[in-house]
């Protein structure tokens, strides 16, 4: 008696959101079976991998990064070499210096690194706020105007300021707009049913539900995923239907096992080796539990990620 | 057909003798229906309600065990294919690969390389728990026996991934005693290789060209009477290893399909041999989706600390919440002068907090406090965090050893200032940001 499959098939589907324009455009989503199952149904548009650039250039970066970059490289550079990286599906802008807290540069500086990357590349462009609630709700509708045309996707509408990110990027000006959540079902929900209140498409809404390092309360992250795809798939929850973007190189970079020296700790080896295996670990773990794009940073971990990804759909 | 609670009630003897542990049978039927007893705990049954009972109430997949001693472990026994749903209960193994077609300095590379990860994570021992002896047939027996006998020296469990039954006869001679996986059962050789497992007392891996072969095969070795057996997913494509992987165990688990009940052995080192990166994508994919056994070709602590952290919170069972033990925690070579910051044992908690601690550069000592390992929040409201909670540690743990007496407590729970001032007098108590990415600038400035 040979083994019965049973395929779990869903009637219902995450939905299709395309980012870009033109030839390079992607897809995300539009799935109708658990992630990678693909001996269940077909899965049309594979997990999409995004390689982050930030106008802060290269601090901080790795020496293979350094290299890769070449020191000095300029915003138009950057985002040329981050989109011919081998494996790249999408660039992602990140604003990080706009952060009061931080280095707090003046918005126009910034839309300024906005519209260089805008014009350098034809990739498909997603930007990244400074994540500073006040200072997004003015700095993201701009960067919405300024890429006006280029079907571009804004991270990210959060709770405190889903109404200016959401109305600008969704409504006036058409791009797509990322939901950001903290780990929560139904907080990621909740912003989904506010934002489309709006008058913001549904199928313009890409979830960015959170993420952390694996070893960092991870099990959170999977869970809040694996209910999500559950509740969007098998009870054809319309709110929870949106593809998921999962930021990976923030969080993997910025723990003690990616950040130590070699001279702090010997024995742990190579930090660069450490940083991008969190790197490759955490996106892998986020595939699996149901993200449709990570965002990464380092060449390895981007090659990587995305020859998974091809030999497993 | 799983059974109810009333089904089994009606085939106990109904004699309330309590001697299963239970107070009444029918408390105990309730709990052999929820999986949480075994139906032989109670010795007053007849043998014919118990083969009935026990083959309708076994869990959809069994517990298989490998190794001796410390390095005993317990695979399989799932119950749910998400943590959420209830927990998952035996975490995967990892195992470094050897193989006797690597030449004699290698194999000992490999094997002392093995050793080298060893620390302890949040009250869990990181280690190679298993090791994967690779028969490469050109190399021939006597090799393999060595390095078996070499990798046994070890003290881990040993996987003998072998095909040819003499083979795996004289290996199993100098290394059956301590348990290990007898990996190399297929349909061309199902027959004697279980005869020698079960000889040996040991597991069975069981592999196949593909998904419905390798069924066949393990329902063929049930006829035979083993169930002692492990599921290779295979090494053909990474592919077909995870629908493999995936859809045994949803067979088990969704389908209470038994013949798929079994722990599964993944070997991303074959999957993606020499690509380190890629096998540490691969290895958490299957820590992810279903891998009893993971094999590597290398465990360094690159792929060592992102993968266990990964283990140990897909792991956790989610209505216990991960601790830290309490105590002070030095942070950036903090000492008896260093300010004291307080938070609680929520592991999620402490390793934000330390992290951000970390990035601060800032000497300091982290206090954690007993707090039911609960969120701060949380923790306040069920008052397991109050002024009284902190100051009775403060006073009787950190007063001894720390000179400094400034104390940040999270901005969370602010209000706890008034009281903590009037409680613990000589110390200045400092209100902490609401937010732990806000601690590295607060800190530097409290410091400047």
């Amino acid at each position: 008696m040979p083994f019965n499959q049973k395929p779990q098939k869903f009637n219902a589907s995450i939905n299709t959101v395309e980012i870009g324009c033109g030839d390079k455009a992607i897809k995300l989503g539009g799935e109708s079976v658990f992630p990678f199952y693909t001996f269940d149904g077909p899965i049309d548009n594979a997990p999409k991998v995004g390689v982050e650039i930030s106008d802060m250039g290269l601090e901080g970066a790795t020496p293979e990064m350094l290299a890769y970059y070449g020191e000095g490289a300029s915003f138009a550079d950057m985002a040329k070499k981050a989109a011919a990286m081998e494996g790249a599906d999408f660039v992602c802008l990140k604003l990080e210096g706009g952060d009061p807290n931080g280095e707090d540069k003046p918005i126009e500086d910034l839309l300024a690194v906005v519209k260089e990357v805008g014009e350098a590349i034809d990739t498909p462009l997603v930007v990244e706020g400074c994540k500073n609630v006040e200072k997004d709700s003015e700095l993201l509708p701009k960067v919405a105007e300024a890429l006006q045309g280029k079907n571009v996707l804004i991270l990210s509408a959060r709770e405190e300021n889903y109404k200016a990110v959401g109305a600008a990027a969704g409504l006036a000006y058409s791009q797509k707009v990322g939901a950001e959540s903290a780990v929560d079902i139904n907080l990621a929900k909740q912003l989904n049913v506010v934002t489309t209140q709006l008058g913001v498409d549904a199928k313009s809404i890409v979830m960015n539900v959170g993420s952390a390092a694996v070893g960092y309360g991870y099990e959170y992250v999977v869970s809040t995923m694996d209910r999500i795809k559950g509740a969007a798939l098998s009870q054809d929850d319309a709110m929870l239907q949106m593809p998921i973007i999962t930021p990976v190189a923030d969080e993997a970079w910025s723990v003690k096992e990616a950040m130590a020296s070699e001279a702090d700790m010997p024995e742990w080896g190579s930090q660069e080796r450490r940083g991008v295996t969190m790197e490759i670990m955490t996106a892998a773990a986020s595939l699996a539990a149901g993200s449709n794009a990570v965002l990464l940073k380092h060449p390895q971990s981007v090659k990587t990620i995305a020859n998974m990804i091809k030999e497993l759909v | 057909m799983a059974l109810n609670g009333i089904q089994i009630f009606k085939m106990t003897p109904k004699k309330n003798c309590k001697e299963c542990g239970c107070p009444t049978c029918m408390a105990f039927s309730m709990k052999v229906a929820q999986g949480a007893m075994d139906i032989s705990a109670c010795p007053h049954m007849s043998d014919d309600a118990l083969a009935s009972l026990s083959e309708a109430t076994a869990p959809p997949m069994k517990t298989i065990k490998v190794g001796t001693g410390d390095a005993e472990y317990t695979l399989g026994g799932e119950t749910v294919l998400f943590r959420h749903e209830k927990t998952f209960v035996s975490k995967t193994r990892y195992a470094v690969n050897v193989c006797t077609g690597m030449d004699d300095a290698m194999i000992d590379d490999v094997l002392e390389g093995a050793k080298k990860v060893d620390y302890e994570r949040i009250g869990e021992r990181m280690h190679v728990e298993m090791l994967n002896v690779n028969y490469h047939a050109e190399s021939g027996a006597d090799k393999y026996v060595a390095t078996v006998k070499k990798a046994a020296e070890l003290g881990k469990t040993l996987i003998l991934g072998c095909k040819d039954v003499e083979v795996a006869k004289a290996a199993l001679e100098v290394c059956k005693d301590a348990k290990p996986v007898l990996n190399g059962a297929d349909a061309s050789n199902y027959e004697a290789m279980s005869a020698l497992a079960t000889e040996a007392g040991v597991v069975l891996g069981v592999t196949g060209a593909d998904i419905n072969e390798i069924y066949d095969t393990v329902a063929a070795l049930e006829k035979l009477g083993n169930k002692n057996l492990i599921i290779d997913a295979g090494v053909k494509s990474i592919k077909e290893a995870f629908a493999t992987a995936v859809q045994v165990r949803r067979a088990a688990i969704k389908d209470e399909d038994r013949t798929f009940g079994y722990p599964s052995i993944v070997n991303v080192a074959a999957l993606a041999p020499k690509d380190p990166y890629m096998q540490a994508a691969l290895a958490s994919l299957f820590t992810m989706k279903y891998g009893s056994i993971v094999i590597m070709s290398e465990m360094t602590y690159a792929e060592a600390l992102p993968i266990y952290g990964l283990r140990q919170n897909v792991f956790t069972d989610p209505q216990k919440p991960m601790k830290v033990e309490p105590g002070i925690y030095p942070i950036n070579g903090g000492d008896e002068n260093s300010v004291c910051l307080t938070t609680v044992d929520f592991a999620l908690t402490y390793y934000v907090v330390s992290g951000e601690l970390e990035r601060s550069g800032v000497p300091c000592n982290l206090c954690i406090s007993d707090a039911g390992g609960l969120s701060v929040l949380t923790a306040w409201a069920a008052g397991k965090l109050s002024s009284g909670s902190i100051s009775k540690f403060i006073t009787e743990e950190v007063e001894p050893k720390i000179k400094s007496r400034k104390l940040v407590i999270p901005g969370k729970v602010a209000v706890l200032k008034g009281d903590l001032e009037a409680k613990l007098p000589g110390w200045e108590i400092i209100i902490a940001p609401r937010e732990a990415v806000q601690l590295v600038k607060f800190l530097k400035d409290l410091t400047a």
